[in-house]
């Protein structure tokens, strides 16, 4: 492997920042963390992933301190911190809502940690500017956190936050209250920052796309529990449960059973009367095992004829297209009613479309192309 | 049109109920006193014209104000009042602020029945109430009885009738002007800001005087000027609770007014009150507009 790739999650002899030790958080008989472990690494951008109520804010609020494990512990950099108060730990946490002080200018915003430490008066305001600086706020800095626009408010919480150098930085749906376009620039921003400061971030967010732009690793959670921690690619291309590849982004799921074709090659049984679609799957299935098939749309080919040496090709019509200017996402029913998603992009103009609603197509896939999950 | 007409209404009733009272009180201010019905010359006679109107002005003068110097009784009343009002706005803070900050950070169900409880004291007549705490505070009242009862003190103490008792009586009604304040400003601040300075390094003492006190500010300073203001020329509470050595103008007021039947005297204390209230009333206003134009 590169050694360049930044991966210590790989490497059995890299320490671990973070280490969760079957954490588990109860409030009253409602269980919002259970039993989970997990491993986060030195300069790591982590992101939480997960619908609300799945636990990932609890997790967040245990690191800060302001929550503190039922039962298991929480080290950082190998020291217990359960029994540390907030204000007494090296991390930092840049909230939803921002929380900037209304009554401080920006200036005062950022410099309200440093001087908690008694920072000497020419450091901490070397380390200001410095801070304003990186989020490009020189000309804020004198304003009062209610005249300046959203975007920049955002910027100064993560001003504020990096401003004491924390070991480890939290952020709690960092861009939630940004509209779409400041959302991109700022995911970058963000990455710029982490990347320029070394800090470790953890980001907790509900939306997938800004987990797998931002992060070097994501933790898909539901329910209190981690159900997958990887890159975002093996997340997207290989996830592990139904519930992953179905939570990131869109997917067919065609339940059947698996036969053994040998050499990790299985057959899927899905539906009476049709051929069995093969997929390949490093994971040993045994035979009549009831499985899911995940294929991702970009990877369904749609086309008019059946294409000859198609390993995978079932025939259906076309139900619906939805148009999203630079690709295509063509619904099409097959006989037995299933509905799959096909999408291809539309490197040709729109008129010159070979099929259409309600036209008859073939829709194919190789071996690889699937994922095959076990139940 | 409208706008003018919408305008008008607030005005009219300022000048109806506000403006016509004083130059009315002011008139008489200047005036003199006199045996007769009302007790006090000149009074405006219209039917003899022009010339009528001529003899009223030039009857009077400043006299009333000239007196309030010489006799040093009116200069420290004014003091002991603007002392008092001070000392007792200070109290009511004291006890008020932990009630509200309590309020602000009980479970949200249990906010209204809070918030009636705080006002609840109002549905009973405030007289009555004052009575009700010389019962309390008297010499055989009830205070003294439990604390001889649970041994405290072996010999009752005398609180009614000294400027204890009157303390006692103005932190007890004014209390809800200081708590409503306070509360509706702690109440909007969001948790997140105590955690953040938490989370920045503060202790839970540093993050209150850092964070909270600041944010709460405009609170404490619309609660000190609706308990201030009416306390100055408070004259119910140190006649019923006071003693002979509690001076307050509003009881100074009271006595020119119906023990000497001396109304231009009493009219001159009530202007000159009015001036001096006028200061903190003015710094009153201001901080109210500063507010609201930091939260637009």
């Amino acid at each position: 492997m590169n050694s360049d790739v930044f991966a210590p999650w790989e490497d059995p002899q890299a320490k671990p920042l973070i280490q969760f030790q079957n954490v588990t958080k109860r409030f009253g008989s409602f269980t919002a963390i259970d039993n989970l472990s997990l491993d986060i690494f030195e300069r790591e951008f982590f992101a939480l992933l997960g619908p609300s109520g799945c636990g990932k804010t609890t997790m967040m609020r245990m690191l800060a301190g302001f929550e503190t494990p039922t039962e298991g512990h929480i080290l950082l950099g190998g020291q217990d911190i359960d029994p540390i108060p907030p204000n007494k730990r090296a991390v930092n946490m840049m909230f939803q809502s921002y929380a900037l002080f209304p009554h401080l200018s920006i200036w005062d915003n950022i410099a309200f940690g440093l001087r908690r430490d008694n920072m000497p008066k020419h450091d901490l305001q070397e380390r200001v500017e410095e801070m304003l600086r990186l989020t490009r706020l020189e000309q804020f800095a004198r304003r009062k956190p209610h005249q300046i626009s959203g975007g920049q408010r955002q910027r100064v919480a993560l001003a504020r936050s990096l401003a004491k150098a924390p070991k480890l930085l939290l952020l709690d749906e960092p861009l939630g209250a940004l509209d779409k376009k400041l959302r991109q620039d700022t995911q970058f921003e963000l990455m710029d920052i982490q990347e320029k400061t070394g800090t470790t971030f953890v980001i907790v967010t509900h939306d997938q796309e800004e987990a797998m732009t931002v992060a070097s690793r994501v933790a898909v959670m539901d329910q209190g529990q981690l159900k997958q921690v990887a890159t975002p690619d093996r997340i997207y291309e290989n996830p592990n449960s139904v519930y992953v590849a179905d939570f990131i982004g869109d997917v067919n799921i065609i339940e059947g059973r698996a036969t053994s074709g040998g050499d990790k090659t299985y057959q899927v049984d899905w539906a009476e009367g049709q051929t069995p679609l093969t997929a390949t799957s490093a994971t040993a299935l045994s035979n009549g095992q009831s499985c899911h098939l995940a294929i991702r749309p970009e990877k369904v080919t749609i086309s008019a004829e059946r294409p000859e040496d198609a390993v995978n090709a079932i025939q259906g019509k076309v139900h619906d297209i939805a148009y999203l200017g630079n690709l295509s996402t063509y619904y099409v029913e097959l006989a037995n009613g299933t509905v799959i998603k096909a999408q291809s992009a539309n490197t040709r103009r729109i008129s010159r479309r070979s099929f259409t609603w309600e036209d008859p197509v073939w829709l194919s896939w190789t071996a690889t192309a699937a994922v095959l999950l076990a139940n | 049109m409208r706008r003018a007409f919408l305008i008008a209404v607030p005005y009219v009733w300022l000048l109806a109920l506000f403006m016509v009272p004083f130059f009315i009180v002011l008139k008489i201010s200047l005036s003199d006193t006199a045996l007769a019905i009302p007790p006090y010359t000149p009074t405006l006679d219209l039917s003899q014209g022009w010339a009528g109107i001529k003899e009223f002005f030039s009857q009077l003068d400043l006299e009333n104000f000239v007196w309030l110097t010489e006799d040093d009784l009116y200069w420290k009343a004014y003091l002991s009042s603007v002392k008092i009002a001070l000392i007792s706005t200070v109290l009511t803070l004291i006890v008020g602020y932990p009630i509200a900050y309590g309020m602000a950070r009980a479970p949200e169900e249990w906010r209204p029945t809070l918030m009636m409880l705080v006002i609840l004291p109002f549905w009973t007549s405030f007289l009555i109430r004052v009575y009700a705490w010389m019962g309390i505070l008297s010499e055989g009242g009830y205070l003294n009885q439990l604390l001889l009862w649970t041994g405290i003190i072996s010999t009752p103490l005398t609180i009614l009738n000294t400027n204890t008792a009157v303390y006692i009586g103005i932190v007890y009604t004014y209390l809800p002007f200081m708590i409503l304040p306070i509360y509706s400003a702690l109440e909007r601040m969001d948790g997140s800001l105590i955690e953040a300075a938490e989370d920045l390094g503060c202790s839970r003492v540093q993050a209150f005087w850092l964070v909270t006190i600041p944010l709460s500010r405009p609170g404490i300073i619309a609660g000190c000027f609706l308990v201030m203001i009416p306390v100055i020329g408070e004259f119910v509470i140190p006649s019923l609770l006071g003693g002979s050595g509690t001076l307050m103008i509003g009881k100074v007021l009271w006595e020119e007014f119906f023990s000497n039947r001396d109304w231009p005297v009493a009219s001159a204390v009530a202007v000159v009150l009015l001036l001096i209230l006028i200061i903190p009333i003015v710094l009153f206003q201001r901080n109210q507009q500063k507010q609201t134009e930091a939260e637009q």
